[in-house]
């Protein structure tokens, strides 16, 4: 069956003092496990950063299919007056029974045209309307066959040619940060030496200090795990942003077959993490943090946006000085014309009433 | 030369003669050279690319030395142009180079105006040319050439294609600077990813009609490199200041994990071709193309715009002084009709605000009067007032007084009865 599970599953002890004391709750983990299974998972993920820069390479590296196949770039040319669009990329890929739904959210023309004031504009759009359906969905009356689009992670592709972050990364993720669970990465790491990897992630975890970006935290590991998770869960968190790279192509490399890029003076190994934070990130992603990444999004960015839009249609009622009424649960529609006569008509007549 | 002369010399015939014996006339280049070596030489280049791209590393690798130089921060609020000059020396020759780097470029969100800052230093270096050129007493051959004979333009290697704000720029220098493009931090493409990228980087430059810098394919001893290099641009290069033990020397190079890339390895990067080509080869061609193409254009529209033709109307040749003669009594002219009107828009305004005083004045006077004939007429009703109430006050006296002496009557009517009782008493 799938991974080890990380709970310590209770043995049944001999049958007979135990039996009275087994009552049997100990399997709702495999419950779970086996329910979710036959559920499916939804994953939404969002790569964001100027082209170039290794984003679609590494989409397909991390999970291991080609979504760009018959993609068309823009010349130079053509991207002067570039506005960013978002394209999404769904697939549905299984592995060992268990089935995943996967959204990549692609956002070409960021960062490439001349001038790229608010281009980030496009972006919090999507994100805003996709929590807007959410909540009008979990507003409604049937909810049984709610889509979750929201956007569960962006992947920040930072280039790797400069000193640190730009003005344009900064924004960016500025404006994201309270909506979205932001990933920097630093993309195409095979230009930077081992001492120029450390001096660039040290400069960006300032800078993210400086500027007050808020990028996604690992959750703090149990006091409880054993030292050797522990001591995993320390490095994942001292190697961020991770340095990736990325391939599409299998080369040769002492003997074996490997995903990596060749150069005449060596081979660069996709998943060797003395060349790159590639796997660090695939686990992190996929293999322990994918969960985590979505309840954050539906605890904290989404609550946050939801008490957001209450406190603003509550904040309208108020102006309006209508009725004293409980927050409503279900989105009020906005009154036509027609309807608000009559609702003042009424009043009067209550008003009248009284006296 | 002007453009008559090489007229006179071709219109005349031509004989070609046999020389007896070794005249010694050949020693001619050689005595250019020493002349040269000994005045030095001067070269400009202009570093253009995005903060970080290697800039300064290049410039370190090219000339062997290190360069002083603080590594740029990502925040500045515009480009600026940071010139510096170094006195080099090799063997016996001197160069004078100066190393003009943009900082800031390519960091704004917003970069349209990018360009701009290049543009103006290009400009103003040939203006202070044209300047010096112009004068009456002029020394050029002292002069310290600051015209930029080649620009290095850094393109970031991403693989795909140039940047909007490279074709932008590029568009914007092709005319004014020798342009030279470099693929910068080459070591992060793979040999089939650079193929590509070099095809698709040449091919945006010429379907836009940027004209970059070819090497000089006329003179014989360098045609064939220079026309096998101008196929392998841009160039893709990798800069190190830091040495890596191969073997058992000591090379320039960059140590990773999985390989060592090796700067002066033609396998590696073209570094080695950039060198060649820029220092090596075509130094004193950039220098003439400079001159004799880009400077010449900026000064023909320089001087169009100043009014200079080289025929007037009537199209016979114009001197100089002529022009000079007529441009001086043009801007006098102006000068005078622009006193002039200065001078009326002054006694105007003089004028208008002489009729707003009197105008002001004559208000203040009328309320003046007003305020006059108001205390007037408030005094007299005072007066009328104290009148009235003096009348009062002696009416109020006199009947006093009145009371008073009846009063007074009356105690002597009293007093005189008892004694007249006491008279007829006594009786």
């Amino acid at each position: 069956h799938a991974e080890p599970l990380k709970y310590k599953s209770k043995k049944k002890a001999d049958k007979n003092d135990q039996e009275k004391q087994y009552v049997g709750f100990a399997t709702l983990p495999n419950q779970v496990h086996r329910k979710s299974v036959k559920k499916g998972f939804d994953f939404t993920l969002m790569v964001a950063g100027e082209s170039g820069l290794g984003k679609s390479t590494l989409v397909n590296s991390l999970f291991l299919t080609d979504l760009y196949k018959d993609r068309k770039l823009l010349n130079a040319e053509e991207r002067i007056n570039q506005t960013v669009e978002i394209i999404k990329h769904t697939v549905d890929i299984e592995e060992k029974g268990v089935k995943l739904k996967l959204t990549i959210v692609d956002t070409p023309g960021f960062g490439d045209a001349v001038n790229n004031a608010e281009c980030w504009k496009p972006i919090t759009d999507y994100i805003d309307q996709q929590f807007e359906q959410y909540f009008r969905d979990e507003s409604g009356l049937n909810r049984k066959n709610i889509q979750d689009n929201r956007v569960h992670c962006c992947l920040y592709f930072i280039p790797p040619f400069g000193h640190g972050l730009r003005p344009v990364d900064v924004e960016f993720m500025k404006a994201l940060h309270e909506k979205v669970n932001v990933v920097p990465l630093i993309s195409k790491a095979d230009c930077l030496t081992p001492s120029e990897v450390k001096k660039l992630k040290d400069r960006v975890r300032e800078e993210i200090d400086k500027f007050g970006i808020k990028i996604y935290q690992f959750p703090d590991c149990d006091s409880d795990e054993d030292e050797e998770f522990k001591q995993q869960d320390k490095e994942l968190k001292e190697s961020t942003p991770f340095a990736v790279i990325g391939s599409n192509t299998v080369v040769e490399a002492k003997g074996q077959r490997v995903r990596g890029r060749l150069y005449p003076w060596g081979i660069v190994e996709v998943e060797n993490q003395s060349h790159c934070d590639f796997v660090k990130l695939r686990n992190m992603l996929i293999r322990t943090h994918m969960h985590d990444l979505k309840d954050v999004t539906c605890d904290v960015h989404y609550e946050n946006y939801r008490a957001q839009c209450i406190q603003q249609m509550t904040s309208k009622l108020t102006q309006d000085s209508r009725i004293e009424s409980p927050i409503p649960i279900l989105p009020l529609p906005t009154p036509d014309a027609e309807t608000e006569k009559l609702i003042k008509m009424k009043d009067q007549e209550v008003g009248f009433l009284k006296d | 030369m002007a453009a008559t002369d090489v007229d006179r010399f071709s219109s005349e015939e031509k004989r070609n003669l046999n020389l007896g014996g070794h005249v010694g006339f050949d020693s001619l280049p050689d005595q250019l050279v020493s002349k040269s070596v000994t005045q030095g030489f001067c070269f400009n280049i202009l570093c253009v690319g995005e903060t970080g791209i290697g800039k300064s590393t290049l410039m370190n690798t090219l000339f062997n030395t290190t360069f002083e130089n603080e590594e740029a921060s990502h925040y500045q609020n515009g480009v600026y142009l940071r010139p510096r000059t170094y006195d080099l020396k090799e063997s016996n020759v001197h160069l004078k180079l100066t190393i003009v780097d943009t900082v800031g470029f390519g960091d704004q969100i917003n970069k349209e105006e990018s360009y701009k800052p290049i543009v103006d230093y290009i400009d103003t270096q040939f203006e202070s040319y044209l300047q010096e050129e112009l004068k009456i007493k002029r020394s050029l051959f002292n002069y310290h050439d600051t015209r930029i004979h080649v620009c290095l333009y850094f393109i970031a290697p991403t693989g795909h294609s140039l940047k909007s704000l490279d074709l932008v720029t590029m568009k914007k220098l092709d005319s004014k600077v020798n342009i030279i493009p470099i693929i910068a931090k080459a070591d992060t493409i793979s040999k089939s990813e650079l193929h590509k990228f070099k095809i698709k980087i040449m091919s945006e430059l010429v379907s836009n009609g940027v004209q970059i810098y070819q090497f000089p394919t006329d003179d014989e001893a360098v045609t064939e490199i220079n026309a096998s290099m101008n196929a392998l641009l841009p160039f893709a290069v990798v800069g190190s200041i830091e040495e890596v033990k191969v073997g058992n020397k000591l090379v320039r190079a960059r140590q990773y994990p999985w390989g060592v890339v090796q700067v002066e390895n033609e396998s590696h990067c073209d570094f080695v071709k950039l060198r060649e080509m820029l220092i090596r080869v075509n130094m004193e061609d950039l220098r003439e193309q400079t001159h004799a193409r880009h400077y010449e254009l900026y000064r023909r529209c320089k001087l169009e715009e100043m009014g200079f033709k080289d025929t007037d109307p009537d199209s016979q040749p114009f001197s100089l002084q002529e022009t000079y003669e007529a441009k001086r009594k043009e801007f006098l002219g102006d000068l005078q009709r622009k006193e002039e009107e200065m001078r009326q828009m002054f006694v105007n305004k003089v004028k208008e605000t002489e009729a707003e005083l009197k105008e002001k004045e004559r208000e203040l006077h009328e309320k003046f009067e007003q305020l006059k004939r108001m205390h007037q007429e408030e005094k007299k009703k005072v007066d009328e007032k104290r009148h009235d109430l003096e009348e009062e006050m002696h009416a109020f006296n006199r009947r006093k007084v009145a009371a008073e002496s009846l009063q007074a009557q009356s105690l002597q009517a009293s007093a005189q009865l008892p004694l007249k009782k006491d008279k007829d008493k006594k009786n």
